[in-house]
């Protein structure tokens, strides 16, 4: 073996040099752009960042990263009797609120095998629309901005405020009622609360009325969403889609409908809206329409309102007996359940929160494939997310 | 003594061409802020908020009138920001540049039959032309901000303004043909003394004949100015201002300025052009009153333009980038031809 000579290790040292050299000026020349849209962006309302690639304005792929705004609610709620938790499961989807509370409640009350008096009830389902209005109202303005339209959102904020001043009237809460009780409500309706209802009720009708027309009617709206984002049933299924993204692809599933939860709805004629296409703008069209069925719905609740106690027979420090119940309800993102899993303490032993946007974006990164910028802003907006009810 | 020798001896009065390029620079220089704070306070902040179901400033001077001049101060203040691999002198440059071009629109825009900074024989050619330039500074401040947002920015910028360069451009023909001039103080008089059919009761303002050329030139200049349903430069939503997301201070102001100050001298333009600018159709053009009267009537006019390029701005959605492209390329660069074929027929014809 000869020993490798001073020039021959030259001549090494400066061929790699180039091949490095090349190797970098081939991947500067096809590679391309890493674009961090978040955690500070203002179109993923929250701290979702989304690592794309991307090819010019095309993304060649997506990956969202989550856990910036994560706060423990499962692990925190172990050491929180089971009324303390209902404080933290407010700030889940903190646009609609009450709708958060009902289904852990509900799981609760299964365990306890107690059962809220049909006019708890009554007022719960009212409330949860009213929660659901509120929420989805802000996505109608705030998809139309993130669109480029400036005027919506200042709309929807302007008409949301009539129904968040109904739910402060009732619950004392415009954002976080913290109102619902394992077997009951706090309190009942306070005086001429029916007749103000309706008539928001009527005004939010005026709203959808208008945003059909201003948002929905628009040309540029309608070029900037249709055929963007399609989501194919089966693939939407296998995501784990649910709520107005699923039935916006022609799924015909509401749990407000198909649920085995103790809600009114079965007690008032009101219909399920879907839509063929599974674009964005369906997902935009069926979500309007729940909306202005949602008005629907509160109307007939308030109208049948039966009358009775709010709360039902329940000790006053509250222990729940031993055992696992699962309950979830249509919420205004999506499913939402809680699996309560009790050792017979003060406390909880676990809580497992199943939220619907972490399911509804944990479809962008086959959603994303192959878009344009642009698109990948419409169609996080019409996936409508909140962060909190991502990240919880 | 009358009133009017005064002011015609005054007007006449020779003044060295030092002092009166002096005088000219401070109107011009003192023009564009000004058309920037009216724009800004009577559409941007009034208006929009009366779409929007709000009141706007109402704090800062009477009605909030003052609240522009205090956002000015504010951005006085702030630090002067450069990133860390930002191209300094290029990102320093970048909104004067911008600037720069806004001004050079002014010079040529007439205000009276004596009240114009220059008067070229190629006046619109030489206003569209000093226009396009601004894209070179937004180029530059794509670039300069080492920032991939300012750069998509700047690129989304680039492409827009070329292509909508081109209607701006073809929809102006029409009335080049229409006056036979690209003075603009001649296009100004043609339309004045101008006859409809022989009628010449209101003259002959352009928009009544060039009606399509008017629509063209306005949607153009909704995208020459990046303003929504053409704002992708800059969209907050995606790319998060795009060009300006890494300007802060009085360099972010000059943008502003620059943005608020070229959709006035757009209006004014389209004001020329399309509504008989400083003229009425009535009196004698040469009367030393329309030098005062001029600028005042020519704002009226001024104003109704940009009322209607700001309506468009709060009122419509975003296009996306290929939707804008193919609106320019398949529908206004044919419409605005034809147009430009229709009128050289009914020239020869009439």
């Amino acid at each position: 073996m000869t020993a490798v000579g001073a020039d021959q290790r030259q001549q090494l040292a400066y061929v790699a040099t180039q091949a490095a050299d090349a190797r970098l000026n081939v991947e500067i020349e096809t590679e391309g752009m890493t674009l961090n849209i978040g955690p500070q962006h203002p179109a993923t309302h929250g701290t979702l960042r989304l690592v794309a690639r991307l090819d010019g304005e095309q993304v060649v792929e997506a990956e969202p990263i989550m856990g910036y705004m994560h706060r423990g609610y499962e692990k925190l709620a172990e050491v929180r009797t089971y009324p303390q938790v209902t404080t933290l499961i407010n700030r889940i989807d903190w646009l609609g609120s009450f709708a958060n509370e009902v289904p852990f409640i509900l799981a609760a009350e299964k365990l306890m095998e107690v059962e809220a008096p049909p006019r708890a009830q009554w007022i719960r389902t009212v409330l949860f629309e009213l929660s659901r209005i509120a929420n989805i109202t802000l996505f109608l303005g705030d998809m139309a901005v993130q669109l480029g339209a400036l005027t919506p959102v200042f709309m929807a904020f302007r008409d949301r405020e009539f129904v968040l001043n109904q739910i402060e009237a009732a619950t004392g809460g415009r954002f976080h009622p913290n109102f619902d009780r394992i077997g009951g409500l706090k309190d009942d309706l306070p005086k001429g609360w029916i007749d103000d209802t309706k008539q928001v009720m009527e005004k939010m009708r005026d709203f959808c009325d208008e945003f059909e027309e201003l948002v929905l009617g628009n040309e540029i709206f309608e070029a900037r969403t249709r055929g963007i984002g399609i989501v194919p049933a089966d693939v939407g299924l296998s995501y784990g889609l649910s709520g107005a993204n699923i039935r916006a692809s022609g799924v015909d599933w509401d749990l407000r409908r198909d649920g085995h939860e103790a809600l009114a709805y079965d007690q008032v004629d009101w219909k399920v809206w879907t839509h063929p296409d599974g674009d964005s703008f369906a997902r935009y069209w069926v979500r309007l329409q729940e909306t202005r069925e949602a008005t629907h719905i509160v109307d007939q609740l308030l109208d049948g309102l039966p009358s009775g106690p709010i709360m039902a027979k329940v000790p006053r420090i509250i222990k729940v007996p031993a055992g696992e119940a699962y309950a979830a309800t249509e919420n205004p993102l999506g499913e939402m359940g809680y699996y309560v899993v009790s050792k017979g303490d003060l406390v909880p032993f676990r809580v497992k929160i199943r939220s619907a946007s972490f399911s509804n974006i944990s479809i962008t990164p086959w959603l994303l494939k192959g878009v344009y910028v642009p698109d990948i802003i419409t169609i996080l907006a019409s996936l409508y997310f909140i962060l909190g009810d991502i990240d919880r | 003594m009358t009133g009017a020798a005064v002011m015609s001896s005054l007007l006449a009065a020779e003044v060295p061409y030092w002092a009166s390029t002096i005088i000219k620079l401070g109107v011009v220089a003192l023009v564009i802020p000004t058309a920037a704070l009216m724009l800004g306070y009577v559409f941007l902040m009034k208006m929009m908020s009366f779409m929007q179901s709000r009141l706007g400033p109402m704090e800062a001077g009477p009605y909030g009138t003052l609240q522009l001049l205090a956002d000015g101060l504010k951005f006085l203040q702030k630090e002067d920001i450069f990133p860390a691999k930002a191209d300094r002198t290029v990102f320093a440059l970048a909104p004067l540049v911008v600037l720069v071009s806004t001004f050079l629109i002014y010079v040529v825009i007439p205000t009276g039959p004596d009240a114009v900074v220059a008067q070229l024989d190629v006046g619109i050619f030489y206003a569209l032309a000093v226009s396009s330039l601004s894209v070179v500074g937004i180029l530059m401040a794509g670039w300069a901000s080492a920032n991939k947002y300012a750069l998509m920015g700047g690129l989304r910028a680039a492409g827009q303004l070329i292509a909508y360069e081109l209607p701006l451009v073809l929809a102006v023909m029409g009335v080049v043909i229409q006056a036979g001039t690209l003075d603009l103080q001649k296009i100004v008089t043609a339309q004045a003394e101008g006859e409809i059919f022989g009628w010449g009761g209101i003259g002959n303002p352009f928009i009544l004949t060039q009606f399509v050329g008017f629509f063209i030139f306005l949607v153009a200049v909704q995208a020459e100015t990046t303003q929504p349903p053409f704002d992708m430069p800059v969209a907050e939503s995606e790319i998060v201002g795009g060009y300006q997301v890494e300007y802060t201070g009085f360099r972010f102001l000059f943008f502003f300025m620059g943005e608020f100050g070229t959709a006035f001298a757009f209006a004014a333009l389209a004001a020329v052009l399309f509504l008989g600018g400083w003229a009425l159709p009535w009196g004698d053009l040469t009367h030393w009153g329309f030098n005062i009267a001029g600028p005042v009537i020519l704002l009226v006019k001024v104003m109704a333009v940009s009322a209607l390029i700001f309506w468009f701005r709060f009122t419509y959605p975003r296009l996306r980038e290929d939707q804008l492209q193919r609106l320019a390329w398949k529908f206004l660069i044919p419409l605005s031809l034809v147009n430009i074929v229709v009128t050289g027929i009914f020239k020869v014809v009439l």
